[in-house]
């Protein structure tokens, strides 16, 4: 079983990487970029088979060590 | 007075900081591998600038599962000084023994010169020897110094006179000309609730001999022989 972690900055810290990645786009002429967020993914293998306890527990590494939480946020999916 | 420099597969600030605190301070100074899990009978612990494990995932994130950090953690329990530098301040916070994250720098780039940093509060272990207010001319070399709290966690910060350095422009005022990587509140180092564990960004370490461009550093070393001194000495 797969298991995928988004994390990204909480909309609360500036992102620098991502203003930097904006203004480049907006060089480029993509003017419509109001706004860019750069984060990060974790592909797990897993061994687990039951979806949902696969999911608890991939949520609760991405609590203790794939996130910090005093400045990321992040997404679990449960890949099959 | 004895310091132990823990040294991480990655720092490189190990022997700059066992140097200040053997030769210029002239203190028994040992280095402790972080497979370790003792601090040989030390006063004061310092966890050194660097890239330890190479950083990976996030700054200071994978340090904390060092052995020696169980030993580091207790020893900051019993009132020890803890003073992390740079990659250190980065791993008390990763450690959770420091409030806060760092992220990247305001302007993306690495920064490495000698800014202003002024001494906030003199009631730590490593501000003891300094003036409250006096401004020091140490070096910061970093690119994730960017200091960041959230805004309940700053108010207690502040409140709690927590924040040690800010970063100052040349009037000595905390202003965003003076800060040089955006960090909150122009933070450069804090300490936490009982005070005795202390991490700032700049280096105090590679400043403390006029050679080197400043002996402002000097003082931040220093102040440990002065307040276990005046603790009663040396907790061993």
């Amino acid at each position: 079983m797969r298991a995928r972690v988004y994390v990204t900055l909480k909309p609360s810290v500036f992102d620098p990487q991502g203003r930097v990645v904006a203004d480049a786009l907006s060089s480029l002429g993509y003017d419509d970029v109001q706004d860019v967020r750069q984060g990060k993914f974790f592909d797990l293998e897993l061994s687990d088979t039951d979806p949902a306890a696969a999911k608890a527990r991939v949520t609760e590494m991405a609590d203790r060590l794939l996130a910090n939480p005093v400045i990321e946020s992040y997404r679990v999916e449960v890949l099959g | 007075m004895k310091f132990a420099v823990v040294v991480f597969p990655g720092s490189n600030s190990d022997m700059d900081a066992y140097y200040a605190a053997s030769q210029v301070l002239g203190a028994d100074a040992v280095l402790v591998w972080h497979k370790d899990t003792d601090l040989g009978g030390a006063d004061s612990v310092i966890l050194p600038g660097g890239f330890a494990h190479g950083d990976y995932l996030r700054t200071g994130a994978i340090a904390r599962f060092s052995p020696i950090m169980s030993a580091v953690r207790a020893f900051a329990d019993r009132g020890g000084p803890v003073l992390g530098i740079c990659n250190g301040f980065q791993v008390l916070l990763e450690s959770g023994m420091l409030p806060g994250a760092m992220v990247r720098n305001r302007e993306i780039k690495f920064v490495s010169r000698h800014v202003a940093v002024r001494v906030e509060q003199t009631d730590t272990p490593f501000t003891a020897a300094c003036s409250s207010g006096q401004v020091l001319r140490l070096p910061i070399a970093h690119g994730e110094g960017n200091y960041f709290a959230e805004p309940d966690v700053l108010q207690g910060l502040e409140s709690n006179r927590q924040v040690i350095f800010r970063y100052v422009d040349t009037a000595g005022q905390p202003t965003s000309e003076g800060n040089p990587n955006g960090s909150i509140n122009n933070i450069a180092g804090i300490c936490n609730q009982q005070r005795n564990v202390v991490g700032l960004m700049p280096h105090p370490e590679r400043a403390c001999e006029p050679s080197l461009g400043s002996a402002d550093g000097r003082a931040v070393l220093a102040s440990v022989a002065r307040a276990l001194a005046m603790a009663g000495g040396p907790r061993g």
